[in-house]
């Protein structure tokens, strides 16, 4: 190395003062907000976006096939039929006693001659009179929450005190209802997949274009002797950053997104449109478990981002070799 | 210090650009590399900085054979060697202070612990004042200096200059060679490519001329 200090070259070399910057010590390696990585924040942005609201509609799915699939399995019916020789009156009242007496039964309800005439008005038309028709009687059973109810024993006893009285669990349509709930969910899994498979292709692509402009840096680099680790740590955090950021706002966009769903949804439960919209959805809300996986999208997606830009860097290594 | 045994060089199935090439370059010397448009003078850069490997021959730098090398083996041996790029890739996004101290950037040293020593070598090639400048606001010349201040930060052994005054005018070109000169009596070995006649009469030293693919040493 020549000394350090040359009269000869200082007067010779020296141009005049033109200070252009301010002192930098520390600038990234990695360029920061450069048009491609702006473009990239914005794609990742957008698809975890989309990926989030899919997640959000598979949990919301998901929950109002787990209500409704509850909802049927909750209530039961003790159907008596009326019988030659018997009092149809004193065997609901008998049968309304039997249930009663099941432990794990938290209301037995028997249906008036006025509601059943109710039920059956759309039918039969208004102002019928079930004394001239031997219509049964309805008892709706319903089970206390989490609790098991021995409905074996109420088959039974039934059977045996009250021979006009058969017991519906409801036991098909549970089935039904447990195969529509997880064919829902199923669908709503592929098309996650579909979407996440899209993101994480659109992530992909936008890294490496991305990368692409960064070519001369990670040339420079390597002929200055940094390691082939030293520059692709470099552009992993830079990347993992870009994805976490753009992550953080198409997720956050959702999770906000959601929220205010389940606040107007809350809101209009009381209105007849809500009640219609709460009965065949529930209520919105992807709880917990939805707002976990919305985050963890976010972490694959910068991952794939950060994964994405190594790979590209050793790529381009190995052709500079 | 550099060996280069009965070296060739191809690419693809292509034909041979360098043939049989065997010479030296001993610690404290200078050379020009020199020849026409196509004789191969980049690729011999690109072999000498361990960019490319040769398709056959040997080729010992610094006492290690090169085939034998792993990468990180050959990022070590790279930071001995400094290279000044006819187009000088510097960063746009660093200042030139910063792109003059990236070889000891990537060496995992604390900006602290250089910063003097990079001030006091923009001064030296007159470029003190532009330390906080961003490379696209200097001339040529000023990126030129600031290329060669970078290839010679970490003090390499071997410095090799791939026409470095092809982008200047000939005072500007001097006043290069003159820097050249200084560093290489400082000990480093300087291996400087040009098409430039006039600045090789200007300086006595070896030439090494490429003429189809093969090479002529004048001593």
């Amino acid at each position: 190395m020549p000394p350090m200090t040359d009269d000869r070259y200082e007067t010779d070399l020296s141009t005049p003062s033109r200070r252009s910057g301010e002192p930098r010590f520390d600038t990234p390696i990695v360029p920061r907000n450069s048009i491609s990585g702006r473009a990239l924040v914005a794609v990742v942005a957008i698809m975890t976006f989309l990926a989030s609201m899919t997640v959000g509609a598979v949990f919301q799915v998901r929950h109002a096939a787990a209500d409704w699939q509850s909802d049927v399995a909750k209530e039961m019916t003790i159907q008596v039929k009326p019988m030659s020789g018997r009092n149809i009156d004193d065997d609901v009242a008998r049968a309304v006693a039997l249930a009663k007496g099941i432990p794990g039964i938290a209301g037995v309800k028997p249906m008036s001659k006025a509601d059943s005439a109710k039920l059956l008005e759309p039918f039969l038309g208004a102002g019928l009179s079930l004394d001239e028709l031997p219509v049964p009687r309805m008892i709706v059973v319903t089970l206390a929450s989490g609790a098991i109810a021995d409905l074996a024993q109420l088959r039974r006893v039934l059977a045996s005190e009250v021979p006009s009285a058969s017991f519906d669990d409801h036991r098909g349509w549970v089935e039904r209802m447990r195969a529509m709930a997880l064919s829902a969910v199923f669908a709503g899994v592929v098309v996650f997949a579909l979407v996440l498979a899209a993101t994480i292709l659109s992530v992909t692509f936008a890294t490496r274009g991305a990368m692409a402009t960064n070519r001369p840096v990670i040339e420079v680099l390597h002929f200055v002797g940094a390691r082939n680790a030293f520059i692709a740590g470099h552009f992993q955090r830079h990347f993992l950053l870009l994805g976490l950021q753009g992550g953080a706002v198409g997720g956050g966009a959702a999770i906000v997104l959601f929220a205010i769903l389940g606040l107007v949804s809350r809101w209009f439960s009381g209105s007849v449109g809500g009640q219609e919209t709460s009965a065949l959805f529930g209520t919105f809300s992807v709880g917990l478990a939805g707002y976990l996986a919305v985050v963890a999208v976010i972490v694959l997606i910068a991952l794939v981002t950060a994964f994405t830009s190594r790979h590209t860097v050793n790529r381009t290594l190995e052709a500079i070799d | 210090m550099v060996r280069f045994e009965n070296v060739g060089l191809r690419y693809g199935l292509g034909p041979e650009v360098l043939r049989d090439l065997s010479f030296r370059i001993d610690p404290h010397s200078f050379q020009f590399l020199t020849g026409p448009s196509g004789a191969g003078k980049t690729s011999l850069l690109k072999l000498l900085f361990l960019s490319l490997k040769p398709t056959r021959g040997l080729i010992t730098q610094f006492g290690h054979d090169v085939a034998t090398l792993n990468k990180d083996a050959l990022s070590a041996l790279r930071r001995r060697v400094g290279i000044v790029f006819q187009d000088f890739r510097l960063l746009d996004h660093m200042t030139t202070y910063e792109n003059v101290a990236l070889p000891l950037r990537v060496m995992g040293r604390q900006e602290d612990s250089y910063r003097d020593e990079v001030i006091e070598l923009l001064n030296w090639v007159g470029l003190g004042e532009r330390m906080w400048a961003l490379p696209p606001v200097l001339s040529g010349g000023e990126k030129q200096r600031a290329a060669i201040a970078r290839a010679v930060i970490a003090r390499p052994q071997l410095l090799l200059a791939d026409e470095p005054t092809g982008n200047v005018d000939p005072s500007l070109g001097q006043r290069l060679l003159r820097l050249f000169i200084e560093l290489n009596k400082s000990g480093t070995s300087v291996v400087i490519a040009t098409h430039d006649i006039a600045l090789m009469d200007q300086y006595d030293a070896r030439r090494l001329v490429l003429h189809d693919g093969r090479l002529h040493i004048y001593d």
